[in-house]
Order: structure tokens, then C-alpha cells, then sequence
């Protein structure tokens, strides 16, 4: 709720003062970030100049109220002075004037939120798509290489403050500054002299806001120090728990707590006081401009070079003028920050993209699964070759083992079959075509994948399953989760397909996640298949279980198996043994143990050990 | 809320302190308009220049008692809100060191962190608010109808219809908004869960080819949140100028009054501007009092949080008389053990019996889910068992001082956990007093002196927060070090060496043999040529004990063993 609140507050961060706003970051390039903005709100432009000669309008019928309440008060006053009284016809026009002022002036403020309501709105909308579309189109070197957590706070968080400031800072902005010139104008036209006196303090106030706001800021840098370390710490000690309990460290934790803590209270109440100062201080000089005005004021009233109703107005004037240099000064603030978000969110939607598919890309026909590598050459990153010179040739449903230690390149031969990395040389074909000649998503549609990561979203165990195909029928995923085995363990829950998996779906077993995403794979029916370490998080006795599973599933497929554990591979019609990017041996599981290599080093490792025991 | 207040009380002379200092600053700007329609009514009426300037001098003081009373209370409501605040995290933390992992699992660990943090944050901020802001309405408003009643009861009059007027605004657009930003606030959420899976998910999405799919779900729940936001942001629209138009047509009101009054000679003119000036402040005290209406439903909520956490009792305690120390050593006994997590439907363990001797290995294997660690986490006392009784040296494990209990057990987690700090640091978290010949003798025996020795600092490196700075084979040896260094009389091994290679994980099995002679060693383990050495080997299968005994008698009569190692070993490696 606390943005909608802006509006009321103003001058109120979220720890209660200026510059409070936890990160100090300024933006790089302020100008060109608000310029890119814009065009992003280009097709709404209509709406935006609406809502800016609405500002206009409902600022300067604010600005006008004051004037007109003085005129009512003068010709009060003279009629009291008069002998014929209170003229009040001359007064009742004066009075119905300014409720229309008043009226039009309310209606006109609403008019603008409501429209920049959906201008601001619906540009979040289209930004948010944009970074929504930019995902799909970004190489998966990107993902690789951010965390996921960075994207996501700026679809979110980011996306959230632009979405707040452009509700807000704009049309405050141009409010402020029409206000501004306009009491200035209502001012000086009722007396210069006395506007003179009455801004005399405004220096002072401006002074004091920007001194205070920079003694402020070390506190707020030393308590948001602070608190950083106390929550890390919190985090720290939360998660270690069950070693602090074994340990019996819960007074040495407590302790150490207290002491972040302490930290945190010494810094906190010092931002906050400074902080605190900036109100009344303002408040005083503008108390002071409000006495000086009413003191000259009512002389200037008895020397007859001014009305009472025009001290009124005077008065009035004063009061409004220092609102909007403050939200001047606050939106200040807050447009920096924006600028620093929607530099974030355009530096993402810059980010290099893949290279589009060819236009005259191939459609494969009746694949059948026959894979081949030829001098492939690939590295992550140009000065790191990782694969140099590889050729392989996989038969039409042949069964490929690929094994080797950690960083040999195992999974990035699937990488780059799935053309989710680019090779840098060579060439790789299935059934005769190079797949840099195919589009990525019919290349894609041949191959099925089962991954360690056992990625399910929040939904039924029915949509997970014909995740694999959108348009299979239920039919088709009852028969897919059967040679799954899957079937057994889904009738067994409540509601069956119908179970609806939580967020990371933990409300059932690793196994059991690990099933499904076989039977995912099941039912797109690919023509080559790729099991990704996909045992390696559940134990041995689960993984007999589920290999049953993965053999229904690789029968009649061209199947690529990365395994850790040697033990499932065994039966491979092939097996290639990887180590720093090269082949260095193939053959089958007996072949491998008798050449007494690389392979029966690595079996050996982690299976003789048993008979020395 | 209400529960919060005892946690106030010790400021409660320094609130008493705010509340007198808002009262006079109050008072004395509020006095303003009063002196300004003197000033009209008798000095300019009267020509009265030295009346005017007096005045205008009185006004001044005025001004200056304002300024001081307010920053004395700015000091004060700083040292109050950030006091409590600091009060607050203290008795929050103090109370989450005693909890046991049952309270852990009860609330998470993510979601006690964030009461520990944000919540108390956020009731902080309330509070600092609170005193600074809100507080002032009522006093304003009390303040600013006595002085209004002063110039002219009549006219004051007008208050009573205009202030309902405002409040009934106040609620109509707050009970409308309100609903709306709960909603807005699940779409937000239904953008990051789709955009979280979309992210996490992305190499399964590109396989799958499912993009468009994906990006139909982004759009549905994007436009959905679109329109939200834009009604909720419409409605809330609407408050300033619904009140904007209340104020100011009782201002006109006012005036069309006040010349009526001015006409018959009841009323000065200085006092109609007076009034206006009252009239106003009084209803913008109703709009910021409207703002805890805002505020308070999360600082409400925060609360709410805080309350659960402080108000749960740890069930883990200890007895009155606890026993601290032991004729006999390196003893665990379990008696017909069940053990059930809370809010479960089925039990974890269910009659599990066992002994172990001194000297003795026993080993506990079964499939992920059968209840292995569970079993272990019952011997630190981590959960209490439903019935049946676990004996360390022959005493229940209830009858025992925690501390001393644990100060018995050399414990090491599935999950290495290392603090932030130095590695020697992190090995003395084992034993206050170690000296650094004994933290190096437990790194040796740990496998970790190599890599140690290694490092540039060797054991006065720095591990960062998460450890992430050292593998995770690394993290499994420094955590055992950290066991080892305790020399204790139990060790207890939570599937401690699935991150060792199998040579490191043999060297390391027999070194700490020499070191646990006396000593029972509990050891839970997935890969089999771990444990098929033990003195004895517990198979545990769904919570059940299926099997126990060595190796061979094992692989004689228990079938899920069997399984277990034909999953693990080729039938020439099982005899």
C-alpha cells in the first residue's frame, strides 16, 4: 500500500527520511535512460499531454482559490467598514466562483491520475512484456552467466518503481513547478514588496533542507551497514541452527547479535533524529515569513497600500509554496532512482541476442535420429577452447553412454546438439542436415530431455505431464505416465492427475518429481532422446526403479545418457569416454574394461573400493 | 498489536515526553492565526502600529517554542522507535536461539528470518511514525475545535457536519481500495512465479519448445495485474480531491457565514480568517489520521508474525534438576523409538531399537525419505520422540542439561554448514579453547590439512558467508574437522562424505578409527562401500528398521539391503 500512499506523505521514506531509501545509486546516463522512457510511452501520448494541460488546469485553478477567498474577505471587510453594510450579492458571486474553482480544479486532478493511471499502467505493461520477449530471445550463455535472481528483480522490483514514479514524479513535477510560478505571479501581482519580505526565508529553508539532507545521509549509509550485517547475520545463524544447537553456541551467537545490533540502534536513532530535523526547521522559516507578512502586512493595511483579504492571500500563498519546493526536492530523489532502474531494465533489453534463424531454414522430414559430429570446435568463451577437435557418428536408435570427469565437456555436447550454444567450427547433422541450416524450434521438436534439474511449474500433474506436448489428450498422458511408471504413484494422491504441485513442486519425492519429468519426455515422442544426469539426486534403490522407467523410454530412440554413476550405463551400445573436451576412448562396456584405460580407471574408482574392504 | 505494547513500556516517560512536546508545539503554531487575527481585528483597525509589532514579536516566541518542542521530540521519538525496535529483534532472537528444529520446521527458517528482519522493521517504522506524525492529528484536531470554539462557537459548528462528511469519504474510497490492493498484490505475485519458473525452467521451455506457451501464461497474468493496478490506483485517485472538495467548500461555507456574522456585528473580519486557517488544519489532521489506515493493517499483520514467534513455547526444555555429567561414555540406546513430525499423518520412525558400544561403527542406509537423518537428529535431543526412549550413557536423553548433552556429541550435519569467518575459527567453533596444535591434528585426520595448507593464509583464511569459497568436499572435511576437534564421546556422521571422492573418503574412515576407540560412531550413508565395514548396519525402509546387522548377515536375509547393493555394486563386487 505504501506507494499509493505517496500522495499524503511525500517527504516520508520508508525509514522515515530523506535520502532514505536504502541504496545511493545514481544513474549513468539520466538524460538519454528518461529519453528511452518516453518512447516507450510514445503510444500513449494522447493520454500524457491530456494529463499534462490537466495539471496545468487543476494547478492553476488551485492557485487562483486563495486570490479569490482574499476578494471574498476585502469586500467583507469593506462593507464592515462601510455604513451600508455587507454587500452580499457582490459576496455570494465571489463565493459561487470560487466553489467552481474549487469543483473544477478537484475534477480536473482526478482526470489526470485516471488517465495517467493507464498511461503509466499500460507502459509498465509493454515493459514488462518487452523483458518477457527479451528472455526468449537471449542466448542461454546469458542465464549461465546471471543469476536468475538479478533478472527477476528487474522484471519486478524495478519494473515496480518505474511503474511508482512515473504515476507520481511526473505530473508532481510539472504541478510543482506550474504551482510555483504560478503563486509567485498571485504574489507579486497583490504586493511585490510584501512577497519580497515573505520569501526572504526561502534561501534559509533550502539551505537547511540540503545540510541536513547531507549530515542525514552518513547515518542512513551507517544504518543501512548496519542493517545489512544484521540481517546477513540473522540469515547466517538461521540456517546454521542446528550446528549452533549442537554446538551449544547459543549465548555466544546471542552475543554477537546483540552487539550488530547495538550497531544498528546507534546508527538508526541518529538518521532518524537528523532526519527529523528538516520538518520543523522548514516549518519555522516558513512560520517566520508567515509573521513578517502578517507584521508588514497590517501595516502596509493601515498606511491603505493594502486590503485585509489581501494578507489572507498573502498568507495562503506562503503556506502552499513550501509543499511543492519539498516534493521538488523528494522527486529529485526519486527520479534518480528510476533513472538507475530503467537503465537496468534497458541495459537488459540490450543484451546481445541470438542470431536469428535462417530465413530459408530447413524442414526436416521423417527424422530418424542419425546424429553426426564433424571437427567440432566450441568454447564458452573465445579464449577458453574447450572442445577442439571432435567427430563422432551415432547410428539411427543407437544407445550413447557419454561418461568422464567433472568439466569434461559432457553436457556441453548436449549444449550445443540443442543448439543452446552455437559451435564455433565444424559442423554438426542430424540425418544429413547441419542444424545450423534447421530453425531452433523444429531442430528442438526432435529431441526429448531429461534433466538432474527436475523442473515442474505450479499447476496439475496433468499439465506437467503434457507440458511435453500441448495438444495431447488426456489419454495420451495417463499412457505416457504408465511407462513412466508413473501412473501408480498419481492415482495415489489425492485428486490424482488433478493434484495441483506446489511452487518447486516439494509436495511430493525427488523420485517421483524425477517420473514425471520422464513421462514429460515420453509424451513428446522425440526421435532422439537426452537423459542429462538424470538419477544423480535420488539414491541407488530409487534409481533401479526409475531406470525401468528410462528404458521404456529410450527403446526405439537414438538416446544420448550422461551419467555420473557408471553403474546405469553398463548396456550402452556405445560408450564415450570425455575428458578435457576430447574423446579419449569408445567402445562398449567390456571393451573399455579390457583396453584397462581411462573408463576401467574410473569404474575401478568407484567400485573396487568395495572389494578391499 | 496490542501485544506489542509491553515491549514499549520501558520509554513509556519518553513517550509521555512526546506527547506533552507535540501537545505545546501544536498549541503554539495553532496560536498563530489567533495572534494574525488580532493583529487585523486591533492593530490595523486601530492603527495600532506598536500593537502590531508586539504582537508580531509574541507570534516569533511562539514560532521558536514550536521549532524546539518538535525537535526535542524528534530526538526522543528517534531514540523511542529505533529502542524498541532494538529491544524487539533482541527478545525476537533470543527466543529463536531456544527454539529446536520442530519450532524450525513449524515456521521455516526463510520465514523466521523475515520476522526477525522485516517485520520488526517494519512495526519499528510504525512506531517511529506513529510519534512524529500521526500522533499530531488528534492533538491538532482537539487543539484546533477549541480554538475555532473560541473565536465563534456558532460558526464552529459548521465542523460537526463537514467531519462527517470527510470520515464517511475516508472509508468509502479505504474499504473500496482495500480489497483491490490485496488482489494487486497476488497478481504481483503471479507475475514473479511465472517469470521464476520461466527463468528456472529455461532449458527445459527451449527443449520442450514451449515459448509461446510460456509467454501466453506471462501475458495472462501481466494483463492481469495491469488492470488491477489500474483500478486500484483509480480509486485511490479519487481520496485527495474527495477531501480537497470537502475542505474547501466548508471554507466557502465558512466565509458565506462569517459575513453574515461580520453584518450583525458578532464577528470581527480578522476572525473569519482565523477560522478558515483552524477550520482547515483541523480536517487535514482527519486526512493524516487517515493514513493509519494505511499503516497500520501491515504493521498489524508484522506484528501478528512477530506475536507467533514469541508467543511459542519451545518444546524442547529443560528439566528442573538436569542431569550434566555421566559415569559412562560412548554409549546410544534406542527403546521402541516412534517419532512423528508435527502436523504429519504418519510417523518418521516408528519402534526402532538399537544399541551401540564404545569403539563400535554403526552404520544407517536406506532410500532418501526412509528416515536416516531423522534418526540421528533424535540422539542431540533436535526433537523429542513420540514414546519409546533414547539412552545416551544409560540416561534418557530428556533427563539431561542440553548443553551437556550436546557437549557430548561431535555432530556433522548432511548439509556443511560453515560461518562466516576464518577456517581455524571455523574448526574452533568445535572447542572454545583448542589450541592450534589440536586444530591441526583434527584437520589432518579430517583430510583438510592438505587443501589448508595449500591456501595462502593456510588456517587464517576467510570463508565467506555461505562458505561459497571452498568446494563442497572441502566444506564436508572442515565440518567434520570442527566434530573431531571436540574429541566427543559420540559421533555422529549425517551422510558427512557424499561430497568426498572415494579415496579421500577411505583415507578418512581410517584415520578417525584410531581416534574413536571409546567412542560410539553413528554413521548415515548412501553409498555402500561406506558402511560395509560397520559393526553393525541398520536398514531402515519407510521408518521401519527392516534389517540390522553386519554386511554379510545382511545380505543373507534382508531384501531391501539386497536391493540396495545390487543397485550399487555388480554381482561379482557383492560376495
Amino acid at each position: 500500500m505504501s506507494k499509493t500512499s505517496g500522495s499524503m506523505k511525500g517527504h516520508m521514506g520508508p525509514m522515515g527520511g530523506p535520502g532514505a531509501h536504502g541504496s545511493f545509486e545514481k544513474p549513468k546516463d539520466m538524460k538519454g535512460t528518461f529519453g528511452r522512457l518516453l518512447k516507450f510511452m510514445k503510444p500513449y501520448r494522447k493520454g500524457l499531454i491530456c494529463v499534462i494541460l490537466l495539471v496545468l488546469l487543476s494547478t492553476v485553478f488551485n492557485t487562483l482559490a486563495p486570490r479569490v477567498l482574499g476578494l471574498a474577505t476585502n469586500q467583507i471587510d469593506i462593507g464592515f467598514r462601510s455604513e451600508n453594510g455587507v454587500d452580499f450579492g457582490a459576496v455570494m458571486q465571489i463565493l459561487i466562483l470560487l466553489g467552481c474553482i474549487y469543483l473544477l480544479a478537484a475534477t480536473f486532478n482526478y482526470l489526470q491520475q485516471f488517465i495517467m493511471s493507464g498511461v503509466s499502467q499500460k507502459t509498465m505493461y509493454d515493459i514488462r512484456t518487452a523483458v518477457d520477449q527479451k528472455i526468449r530471445r537471449l542466448p542461454l550463455n546469458y542465464f549461465d552467466t546471471n543469476t536468475f535472481g538479478d533478472v527477476l528483480s528487474r522484471v519486478t522490483n524495478d519494473v515496480d518503481t518505474v511503474s511508482t514514479s512515473l504515476q507520481q514524479s511526473i505530473t508532481q513535477l510539472v504541478s510543482s513547478v506550474i504551482t510555483i510560478v504560478m503563486i509567485l505571479i498571485m504574489m507579486f501581482s497583490i504586493s511585490p514588496l510584501l512577497s519580497i519580505i515573505g520569501l526572504i526565508t526561502l534561501p534559509f529553508s533550502l539551505l537547511v533542507s540540503i545540510g541536513v539532507v547531507k549530515k542525514s545521509q552518513g547515518f542512513f549509509r551507517g544504518q543501512q551497514q548496519s542493517l545489512g550485517d544484521l540481517n546477513g547475520f540473522v540469515e547466517e545463524m538461521y540456517t546454521g541452527h542446528n550446528v549452533i544447537k549442537a554446538y551449544g553456541k547459543e549465548e555466544d551467537t546471542i552475543g554477537r547479535f546483540e552487539e550488530i545490533n547495538d550497531r544498528l540502534y546507534r546508527n538508526g536513532w541518529k538518521a532518524q533524529f537528523v532526519s527529523s530535523i528538516i520538518m520543523p526547521a522548514i516549518g519555522f522559516l516558513g512560520n517566520v515569513g508567515y509573521i513578517l507578512v502578517t507584521v508588514v502586512g497590517a501595516i502596509m493595511v493601515i498606511s491603505g497600500r493594502l486590503l485585509v483579504g489581501d494578507i489572507q492571500s498573502m498568507i495562503q500563498y506562503l503556506r502552499q509554496f513550501n509543499q511543492p519546493i519539498n516534493q521538488t526536492a523528494n522527486i529529485a530523489n526519486i527520479l534518480q532512482s528510476t533513472a538507475a532502474a530503467a537503465e537496468r531494465i534497458f541495459a537488459f533489453l540490450d543484451e546481445k541476442e541470438e542470431p536469428a534463424d535462417k530465413a530459408n531454414a530447413i524442414v526436416p522430414k521423417d527424422a530418424k535420429g542419425e546424429i553426426e559430429f564433424s571437427h567440432v570446435r566450441f568454447g564458452y568463451t573465445p579464449e577458453r577452447v574447450l572442445i577442439k577437435d571432435l567427430s563422432l557418428k551415432v547410428e539411427e536408435g543407437h544407445k550413447v553412454a557419454i561418461v568422464g570427469p567433472t568439466g569434461a565437456g559432457k553436457t556441453t555436447l548436449v549444449n550445443l546438439l540443442l543448439r543452446f550454444y552455437d559451435i564455433n567450427s565444424g559442423q554438426i547433422t542430424i540425418d544429413g542436415v547441419d542444424i545450423m541450416d534447421m530453425k531452433r524450434t523444429d531442430l528442438r521438436s526432435m529431441i526429448g530431455m531429461v534433466l538432474q534439474d527436475t523442473w515442474l511449474f505450479k499447476g496439475t500433474i496433468m499439465e506437467n505431464i503434457r507440458y511435453g506436448r500441448l495438444n495431447a489428450t488426456d489419454e495420451e498422458v495417463y499412457q505416457a505416465a504408465k511407462s513412466a511408471h508413473a501412473d501408480k504413484f498419481i492415482r495415489s494422491l489425492p485428486d490424482g492427475y488433478q493434484f495441483v504441485l506446489n511452487e518447486d513442486a516439494s509436495n511430493i519425492s525427488q523420485g517421483q518429481r524425477q517420473l514425471l519429468t520422464i513421462a514429460r519426455a515420453i509424451i513428446s515422442n522425440p526421435t532422439i532422446l537426452i537423459l542429462d544426469e538424470a538419477t544423480s539426486s535420488v539414491d541407488t534403490r530409487t534409481e533401479v526403479r526409475i531406470q525401468k522407467a528410462m528404458n521404456n523410454l529410450m527403446k526405439d530412440r537414438t538416446s544420448f545418457i550422461i551419467a555420473h554413476r557408471l553403474s546405469t550405463i553398463r548396456d550402452a551400445d556405445t560408450i564415450l569416454v570425455l575428458n578435457d573436451g576430447d574423446i579419449v576412448e569408445t567402445g562398449t562396456h567390456q571393451q573399455l574394461l579390457a583396453l584397462g584405460g581411462f573408463y576401467a580407471n574410473l569404474y575401478n574408482s568407484q567400485f573396487a573400493q568395495n572389494n578391499q574392504a | 498489536m496490542k501485544k506489542m505494547l509491553p515491549h514499549l513500556k520501558p520509554y513509556l516517560l519518553q513517550i509521555l515526553a512526546v506527547v506533552v512536546l507535540v501537545f505545546v508545539s501544536v498549541i503554539a503554531d495553532l496560536s498563530l492565526p489567533n495572534f494574525l487575527s488580532n493583529i487585523i481585528n486591533y492593530g490595523v483597525a486601530e492603527g495600532n502600529t506598536g500593537y502590531i509589532l508586539s504582537t508580531g514579536g509574541l507570534m516569533l516566541f511562539f514560532a521558536l517554542i514550536s521549532i524546539v518542542a518538535t525537535i526535542i521530540s524528534g530526538f526522543l521519538s528517534a531514540k523511542v522507535s529505533m529502542g524498541f525496535g532494538k529491544k524487539l529483534r533482541s527478545v525476537v532472537f533470543n527466543q529463536v536461539e531456544k527454539f529446536s528444529l520442530s519450532e524450525f520446521d513449524q515456521f521455516g527458517t526463510a520465514s523466521l528470518i523475515t520476522r526477525t528482519t522485516n517485520d520488526i522493521t517494519q512495526i519499528q517504522q510504525f512506531v517511529m511514525i506513529f510519534l512524529r506524525i500521526i500522533l499530531m492529528a488528534p492533538i491538532i484536531a482537539i487543539g484546533g475545535i477549541l480554538m475555532a470554539y473560541r473565536k465563534s462557537p456558532q460558526m464552529s459548528n459548521i465542523i460537526f457536519v463537514s467531519i462527517p462528511i470527510l470520515i464517511i469519504l475516508i472509508m468509502i474510497i479505504a474499504k473500496l481500495a482495500m480489497p483491490l490492493s490485496k488482489s494487486m498484490q497476488k497478481k504481483l505475485d503471479r507475475v514473479n512465479l511465472v517469470m521464476r519458473e520461466k527463468l528456472t525452467g529455461i532449458r527445459v521451455i527451449r527443449a520442450f519448445n514451449t515459448e509461446d506457451h510460456e509467454k501466453e501464461r506471462f501475458e495472462q497474468a501481466n494483463r492481469d495485474l495491469t488492470t488491477t493496478a489500474m483500478k486500484m490506483q483509480r480509486t485511490m485517485a479519487l481520496l485527495m480531491p474527495a477531501l480537497m472538495v470537502t475542505l474547501n467548500l466548508t471554507t466557502v461555507a465558512l466565509v458565506w457565514l462569517g459575513a453574515v456574522q461580520v453584518n450583525i456585528g458578532s464577528m470581527m473580519v480578522g476572525d473569519i480568517i482565523a477560522l478558515v486557517q483552524y477550520v482547515m488544519q483541523i480536517m487535514m489532521s482527519f486526512t493524516m489520521m487517515s493514513m493509519i489506515f494505511i499503516m497500520y493493517p501491515r504493521a498489524a499483520a508484522s506484528a501478528e508474525r512477530i506475536n507467533q514467534v514469541t508467543d511459542t513455547v519451545p518444546t524442547i526444555q529443560n528439566k528442573a534438576n538436569a542431569i550434566c555429567g555421566t559415569t559412562l561414555k560412548g554409549q546410544v540406546e534406542f527403546r521402541n523409538v516412534t517419532f512423528t513430525y508435527p502436523h504429519a499423518e504418519q510417523p518418521a520412525l516408528h519402534d526402532i531399537s538399537f544399541a551401540t558400544h564404545p569403539g563400535e561403527t554403526t552404520a544407517i542406509i536406506g532410500s532418501t525419505g526412509s528416515g536416516k537423518s531423522t534418526l540421528i537428529n533424535l540422539i542431540p535431543r533436535f526433537y523429542d520422540v513420540d514414546s519409546g526412549s533414547i539412552l545416551v550413557d544409560g540416561i534418557d536423553v530428556r533427563e539431561y542439561d542440553q548443553q551437556a548433552l550436546r557437549a557430548k556429541i561431535g555432530y556433522v550435519p548432511q548439509k556443511a554448514t560453515l560461518f562466516k569467518g576464518t577456517i581455524g575459527g571455523n574448526i574452533r567453533y568445535g572447542k572454545n579453547d583448542a589450541t592450534d596444535e589440536e586444530i591441526e591434528y583434527a584437520s589432518k585426520i579430517a583430510q583438510s590439512n592438505d587443501f589448508i595448507m595449500e591456501k595462502e593464509h593456510r588456517y587464517d583464511s576467510d570463508i565467506s558467508q555461505g562458505a561459497t569459497n571452498v568446494s563442497g568436499g572441502q566444506k564436508q572435511r572442515l565440518s567434520i574437522a570442527r566434530a573431531i576437534v571436540r574429541r566427543p564421546e559420540i559421533y555422529i556422521f549425517d551422510d558427512s562424505f557424499s561430497a568426498l571422492d572415494f579415496k579421500t573418503d577411505s583415507q578418512l574412515r581410517a584415520a578417525l578409527k584410531n581416534e574413536t576407540k571409546n567412542a560410539a560412531v553413528i554413521i548415515v550413508a548412501q553409498r555402500v562401500s561406506t558402511i560395509m565395514d560397520a559393526d553393525q548396519i541398520i536398514v531402515l525402509d519407510s521408518g521401519e528398521m527392516v534389517g540390522i546387522g553386519t554386511h554379510h548377515e545382511l545380505l543373507e536375509n534382508c531384501d531391501v539391503y539386497k536391493e540396495i547393493v545390487s543397485s550399487q555394486l555388480s554381482s561379482e563386487e557383492m560376495q
